[in-house]
């Protein structure tokens, strides 16, 4: 059974449909990537699956169960994670403070969790007394991954995680996304760096105009020369 | 000297007074507003409302206390704390949460709150009628002169028994919510959705739980401060006229959505209070000799009289939005 499946998915904001016929499948042990132009509709398809925006026609299954339409809380329960493109810290809150949230649902499993995300993520744990708000650009992202592993998700959603980030800091972060996804963690992710990010996927879903143009292994994906061609600049 | 004590009497301990219950209420206001988004002005009203919690179950029980030799209106505190929380939680669901779920503007729930301030009083009025009452139902108020230890000071410190009480009350009541909001797994959640509501949604923290959380400390902390004021005056049912401005000019110093920043804030409106009703020419009266001889002060030197007291909130809040809307501790602007 695959871990994530999105069947004809239309919604949008209001009665306006943004996404148009969205498929997808991604397997518990896969990096996801979805690519495509701007206003393609890629955040707007991760919002759909973490339940903040109303799906209007389709389905989206994770392990067998339909899960559109469930408010985001019930789907972190469920083990979902989302790391929204901005504002995915609290900037007055302790980095710790920040990871304790994470694990709200999980009060028992902190202590643990806390350990194996320092451990992961070793700046953090030097900067654990500091506010979120003080840190550099990369070590936000880092926290911001942080409290969203606290929670130990199936699969985690990350929205254009290097979005501002120098090269440097980009490369660390794939990286640490395939360290995550070794470590049993279903990953779907938007990206702008589209070439860099279909490098480590397994799958790839082409967006435009809110439906799949291309969908097949990321390799496959970046070999194809339409797909070069009209989406990652040749 | 005398004239030392004199200032320690109308402005230390004065200001402490008012500063204590200012910053009880400021901090019930920012929390509020950290959460909500919204300026509740019908929070004056529910600190009322906590005083007259008291005042009933002080008359019900009026010798509760002689037993154990403190007021009885001390012990009906912590039942009048419940009952004022459950009653600010019970207006969120009345009248708060269906705006909400509207998604209206924050003026709209502003205009909601005054409504609630009406129907407040008019209830309060109901059961307490429209004069002054002591909360001293059945006891005698202590008042406590302290004499100094010098040779030519006649006048003593004066402080009364639940000035007492509120400056204890009021650090403890501090130190608890440092504690909850710090430590707690509670505390530090509605830190965080004040910080960023939505990712403390996508965190999985139940908002409408933390809603909960905050009227229950906000109408706790108003029965406190509301009880402890008419413990030091009198219950009056318009209160909330001697109380809106002033916390709302303390939250607003402070810096909104910062709880110490409401509580310095409180202290900041207290003393700037009875600084300002203060008569100078009493601290000036042991130099008179060395003015010179054209030199003649008027006896009442204060910057405004008794009387005009609520216009110095009104000025500190008319001063700080125009020259520092964030306030001290750089908070929202409402």
């Amino acid at each position: 059974m695959p871990l994530l499946e999105a069947r004809d998915v239309h919604g949008g904001y209001g009665s306006m449909n943004i996404l148009n016929g969205v498929n997808m499948t991604l397997e518990a042990d896969e990096v996801g990537v979805i690519v495509g132009p701007n206003g393609a509709g890629k955040s707007t398809m991760l919002k759909a699956i973490f339940g903040q925006l109303h799906v209007n026609q389709g389905e989206i299954l994770l392990l067998g169960e339909p899960i559109h339409n469930l408010p985001p809380n019930k789907l972190v329960q469920r083990g979902m994670g989302f790391i929204p493109q901005e504002k995915n810290i609290f900037p007055s809150l302790s980095v710790q403070e920040n990871l304790e949230m994470g694990a709200f649902l999980k009060p028992h499993n902190v202590k643990r969790m806390l350990a194996q995300v320092y451990d992961f993520f070793p700046p953090l744990y030097e900067k654990r007394r500091q506010p979120a708000g003080e840190l550099s650009g990369g070590q936000r992202q880092m926290v911001a991954m942080g409290r969203a592993l606290m929670a130990e998700p199936s699969l985690l959603l990350l929205d254009e995680p290097t979005a501002g980030l120098s090269p440097l800091y980009m490369n660390d972060i794939f990286d640490r996304v395939k360290e995550i996804n070794a470590a049993g963690v279903g990953i779907l992710m938007v990206e702008q760096n589209a070439k860099q990010a279909l490098a480590i996927a397994d799958k790839g879903f082409v967006l435009a105009a809110g439906q799949n143009r291309f969908t097949d292994t990321g390799e496959a994906l970046l070999a194809d020369p339409e797909v070069a061609k009209s989406f990652l600049g040749g | 000297m005398n004239e030392l004590v004199f200032f320690i009497n109308n402005v230390v301990v004065a200001g402490s007074v008012s500063g204590s219950i200012y910053a009880i209420g400021a901090v019930g206001v920012t929390l509020i507003f950290s959460i909500m988004r919204f300026a509740h002005f019908a929070h004056a009203d529910v600190m009322t409302f906590g005083a007259l919690m008291v005042l009933l179950l002080s008359t019900a029980f009026p010798a509760a206390g002689a037993s154990i030799g403190i007021p009885t209106a001390l012990i009906m505190l912590p039942l009048a704390m419940v009952l004022t929380a459950a009653l600010a939680v019970g207006i969120d669901k009345v009248f708060y949460k269906p705006l909400r779920a509207h998604g209206v503007k924050p003026i709209v729930m502003v205009i909601g709150s005054l409504g609630v301030t009406l129907i407040l009083q008019g209830l309060i009025r109901l059961f307490a009628g429209t004069g002054g009452q002591s909360l001293y139902v059945d006891d005698r108020k202590e008042i406590f002169r302290l004499a100094l230890p010098f040779e030519d000071v006649r006048v003593p410190v004066v402080i009364t028994e639940p000035q007492l009480y509120l400056f204890v009350i009021t650090l403890v009541a501090v130190i608890a919510l440092h504690l909850f909001l710090n430590r707690s797994r509670l505390g530090k959640a509605m830190r965080a959705m004040s910080d960023n509501p939505e990712l403390a949604q996508a965190s999985g923290i139940n908002t409408n739980l933390i809603v909960a959380v905050t009227w229950v400390i906000a109408g706790g902390l108003a029965a406190i401060a509301g009880t402890l004021l008419s413990l030091d005056v009198t219950f009056k049912p318009d209160l909330s006229f001697f109380l809106l401005l002033p916390i709302f000019a303390a939250a607003i110093v402070g810096g909104v959505g910062h709880p110490y920043g409401a509580i310095a804030g409180g202290f900041v409106v207290g003393f700037a209070e009875s600084l300002a009703v203060f008569n100078w020419n009493i601290l000036l009266r042991p130099f008179r000799d060395s003015f010179p001889a054209w030199l003649e002060l008027p006896t009442d030197l204060a910057f405004v009289s008794t009387e005009y007291k609520i216009v110095v909130p009104f000025f500190i809040l008319v001063a700080i939005l125009i020259w520092r809307p964030t306030g001290l501790f750089k908070g929202k602007v409402i």
